[in-house]
């Protein structure tokens, strides 16, 4: 509907700052709109949490033995998370005219920072499968409802940070410098996506039908 | 790309542009902005309508046969639905904002208009989802519109088929538009605002959608996380809310789930959705008075930063709407003090709104009478608000007709009357019309005594006793004669304003043609959005040259100068500057 600015008109030679190119309006919007998103999401997940906690309090409530999946999928995520933030460090430092070994570094950055993200939600697949091997179906108890139900909806959130991933990467395969920004918000999503499942994984493990009673006072 | 276009200065309306986009896949907030009304007013006509088939049965039992005991439940949960969250919500924020936080703050559009567009259609979406339930089999869901389990999803609640799948698919879809504009009001608000607009000079109608905004964006994820686990429970087998039960003679495969942590969820949505849609009433409303009383608002930092406590208390109050339900005393105490102390803030605005009036010079304008009118109803709503926030009183009142009459007055009437006058106000900016002034008195009038008809006699009615939700009451010996009379009198002016709100979309649609051509600012307002180049503006808002700011929006009477008013972008040696204008000095702001 309206000009399309070129990227290059709008980056000043990093020469002429003398550091990273200064965040466009562009950028600043995007940033402050991802983190209202995280907010809404923030509150998402947390409200979950209240609810699994307040649901493990009740008589029928039994703690959950997590699949060995889940350790994989931690790492995997926390290593798609390091590349991303290495990704938008190195775009960052990259000249207007990159050279070929710096193009090769971030790309190889973005790629594996995308393919982490795929190969956890793959991973947490298999722990659904491991799950369902050991009986524990959606509606057997309220800890494995809440685990395919929290799973799923992490998955759903990181989905979507894949189409942005992979808008991310069309736009800065040929000119890092220009989409630093850009991978910066992806990083930022990551990190993000990665504390939640830290937080998600923490609660599956450690909020025993115990610890809720105590936490609602009906010990 | 589109993005682009909001931020920088210099964009403006110079595409070529088809029919379609411009009209129908549009990325402008105004077209996106009309399309959010046109479709809130269309499906809260249906609401009106099926809350005047409800009173058709409860004024005059048994006449209507086709009004069944599951009918009634049905046309009593979509009522409440679509006017809490299809009308009100969508007109407020998708409407009002969308047309109101970029003309406003001097921006050339949303920031991410793309998404804007988005917005729109998937609130669509969710309306046709929850309008296809009124013809699946079985109909509509007839479960309350706080969709309570574990009767909501059991055999007996009509509905329980299809209706309350589709009921709950469509509010995941509704948040998830909510969501996207939310998102874009909050950035646009934060990021796009011209220069010299500080935020402590955006007018309170922007400061009211932005805070319901936020409010919106932390209070519609409860209810995504209620609907989810609602939706799984009924079609997948799920225990989140429903316990073990015997439903019609049939031992249910529910076990262990717990009906209170749906309420719990519910009402952390539920109560901050009261000042979803109040928040955004309390500024326009402020905007209306300043400028048809030709004043400046009285206390503006005052009430600005009202609208942030109130939106700080409403999400620490929900429980005062479990009392019954059940609950530790000192919890019922401590949500009793918080739903009382919001009164404060909420006083503070009254008075501010009394004092602003008070030696004004006021035009009855429609939409000044809409503004006053809608000072009374708050205070009335609200004071039996104060009623209802007392444990001890909330007990015995809340199952009968005084809750009806309260949640009517504060969320119902009141905000209508703040959009009715809202409309009247900038009707004139969006078409480049006035409205009709005789068809809006009219409208005016009968609205405001008729309402006051509908539910002033419910406060009496609910004190006598007689219990909501009851499809009817023959063969209760508590309830008089007299209160069937009032029942009567209730469906007879339901019908009547229920009539005179066609009247007034007749005027939308007439004026548009054959309305007096407005100008560019007929009100004589100080505020941005009538200092546009063009009326109606047109895409890109500003034309070549970005407004700059320099005063507040209120510069009006003793404080506006010999034209009575100074625009907020006139030269700063127009005067006219707010009166803490220092507060803005040293930020590379014009003062």
């Amino acid at each position: 509907m309206s000009a399309v600015i070129p990227a290059a008109a709008t980056l000043p030679p990093r020469a002429a700052t003398g550091g990273p190119p200064p965040r466009t309006p562009r950028g600043r919007a995007a940033s402050i709109g991802l983190w209202v998103f995280m907010g809404v999401a923030s509150s998402l997940f947390s409200l979950f949490a209240w609810a699994y906690v307040m649901r493990m309090s009740e008589g029928d409530a039994v703690r959950l033995d997590l699949p060995p999946q889940l350790l994989l999928s931690t790492s995997l995520l926390l290593a798609g998370s390091v590349a991303l933030g290495l990704a938008r460090s190195v775009a960052q430092e990259c000249p207007l005219a990159p050279s070929a070994s710096d193009l090769a570094r971030v790309r190889r950055l973005l790629v594996a920072g995308g393919l982490c993200a795929m190969a956890f939600l793959g991973s947490q697949l298999w722990a659904w499968q491991a799950m369902l091997s050991a009986q524990v179906l959606l509606a057997s108890h309220p800890a494995g409802s809440f685990f395919y139900l929290l799973t799923a909806m992490h998955g759903l959130h990181l989905a979507g940070g894949l189409v942005g991933w992979a808008w991310t990467a069309s736009v800065a395969w040929r000119q890092p410098a220009a989409g630093a920004w850009r991978i910066g918000l992806c990083a930022r999503y990551w990190h993000f996506m990665l504390a939640v499942w830290l937080a998600i994984y923490a609660l599956l493990r450690w909020m025993t039908p115990e610890a809720a009673r105590f936490i609602c006072g009906v010990a | 790309m589109a993005h682009d276009h909001a931020l920088d200065p210099h964009a403006h309306d110079a595409h070529p542009q088809s029919f379609w986009t411009r009209y129908v896949w549009s990325q402008d907030h105004k077209v996106i902005a009309v399309q959010y009304a046109c479709t809130a007013i269309a499906v809260g006509v249906v609401g009106v309508l099926l809350s005047n088939l409800m009173r058709l049965q409860l004024g005059f039992p048994g006449v209507f046969e086709f009004i069944t005991p599951e009918r009634y439940y049905q046309f009593i949960t979509m009522h409440g639905m679509i006017m809490v969250i299809y009308l009100l919500t969508a007109l407020f924020l998708g409407g009002f904002g969308n047309y109101m936080i970029p003309l406003m703050v001097g921006a050339r559009d949303m920031v991410f208009p793309y998404m804007n567009m988005l917005s729109f259609w998937v609130y669509l979406l969710s309306v046709v989802v929850l309008m296809a339930s009124f013809f699946v089999e079985g109909g509509p869901t007839g479960a309350g519109w706080t969709l309570y389990p574990p009767q909501s999803i059991l055999p007996g609640t009509p509905g329980y088929g299809h209706g309350i799948v589709l009921m709950l698919v469509s509010l995941l879809i509704f948040i998830v538009a909510t969501t996207m504009g939310g998102l874009n009001y909050v950035t646009t608000v934060l990021q796009a605002r011209c220069e010299g607009m500080t935020l402590m000079r955006m007018p309170l109608t922007v400061w009211g959608i932005f805070i319901a905004t936020i409010l919106a964006l932390i209070g519609f994820p409860a209810l995504f996380v209620s609907g989810v686990m609602l939706l799984l429970d009924r079609t997948l087998g799920t225990s989140f809310f429903m316990p073990a039960l015997v439903s019609m003679g049939q031992v249910t495969g529910y076990r262990g789930g717990s009906p209170l942590l749906f309420q719990h969820l519910f009402w952390f949505f539920g109560h901050p959705e009261v000042y979803i849609v109040a928040l955004p009433a309390f500024g326009i409303v402020s905007d209306l008075i300043s400028v048809h009383a030709r004043k400046s608002i009285f206390g503006y930092r005052m009430m600005v930063w009202a609208i942030v406590v109130i939106g700080l208390l409403s999400v620490v109050v929900w429980a005062h709407h479990m009392f019954v339900a059940g609950m530790n005393p000192w919890f019922a105490f401590f949500f009793a003090t918080t739903t009382l102390i919001i009164a404060v803030p909420t006083a503070i605005k009254v008075y501010n709104w009394a004092l602003t009036l008070w030696r004004g010079d006021i035009h009855l304008t429609v939409p000044m009478l809409f503004a006053i009118a809608f000072l009374c109803t708050f205070v009335i709503g609200g004071l039996t608000g104060l009623f209802l926030g007392n444990v001890s009183v909330d007990i015995p009142l809340s199952g009968t007709y005084f809750v009806v009459a309260h949640f009517h007055m504060v969320m119902g009437v009141a905000p209508l009357l703040v959009i009715f006058g809202g409309i009247y106000h900038w009707y004139p900016k969006v078409t480049g019309r006035m409205l009709d002034d005789r068809l809006g008195h009219i409208h005016f009038w009968v609205t405001f005594v008729g309402t006051y008809l509908i539910f002033f006699p419910m406060h009496y009615l609910g004190v006598l006793g007689m219990p909501r939700r009851y499809h009817h009451f023959e063969g209760y010996a508590f309830i008089p004669p007299s209160a069937h009379m009032l029942n009567e009198l209730i469906t007879v002016m339901a019908l009547t304003v229920a009539t005179v709100q066609f009247l007034f979309i007749f005027n939308l649609a007439w004026s548009l043609r054959h309305g007096r051509v407005a100008g560019p600012n007929p009100w004589r307002a100080a505020s941005l959005e009538w200092q546009t180049p063009q009326t109606p503006p047109v895409h890109g808002n500003w034309g070549e040259q970005m407004p700059v700011v320099y005063r507040w929006a209120y510069a009006y009477g003793a404080n506006g100068g010999p034209d009575d008013f100074i625009a907020q972008n006139a030269p700063p040696e127009a005067g006219g500057i707010e009166p803490d204008h220092r507060a803005h000095a040293g930020r590379g702001v014009p003062a």
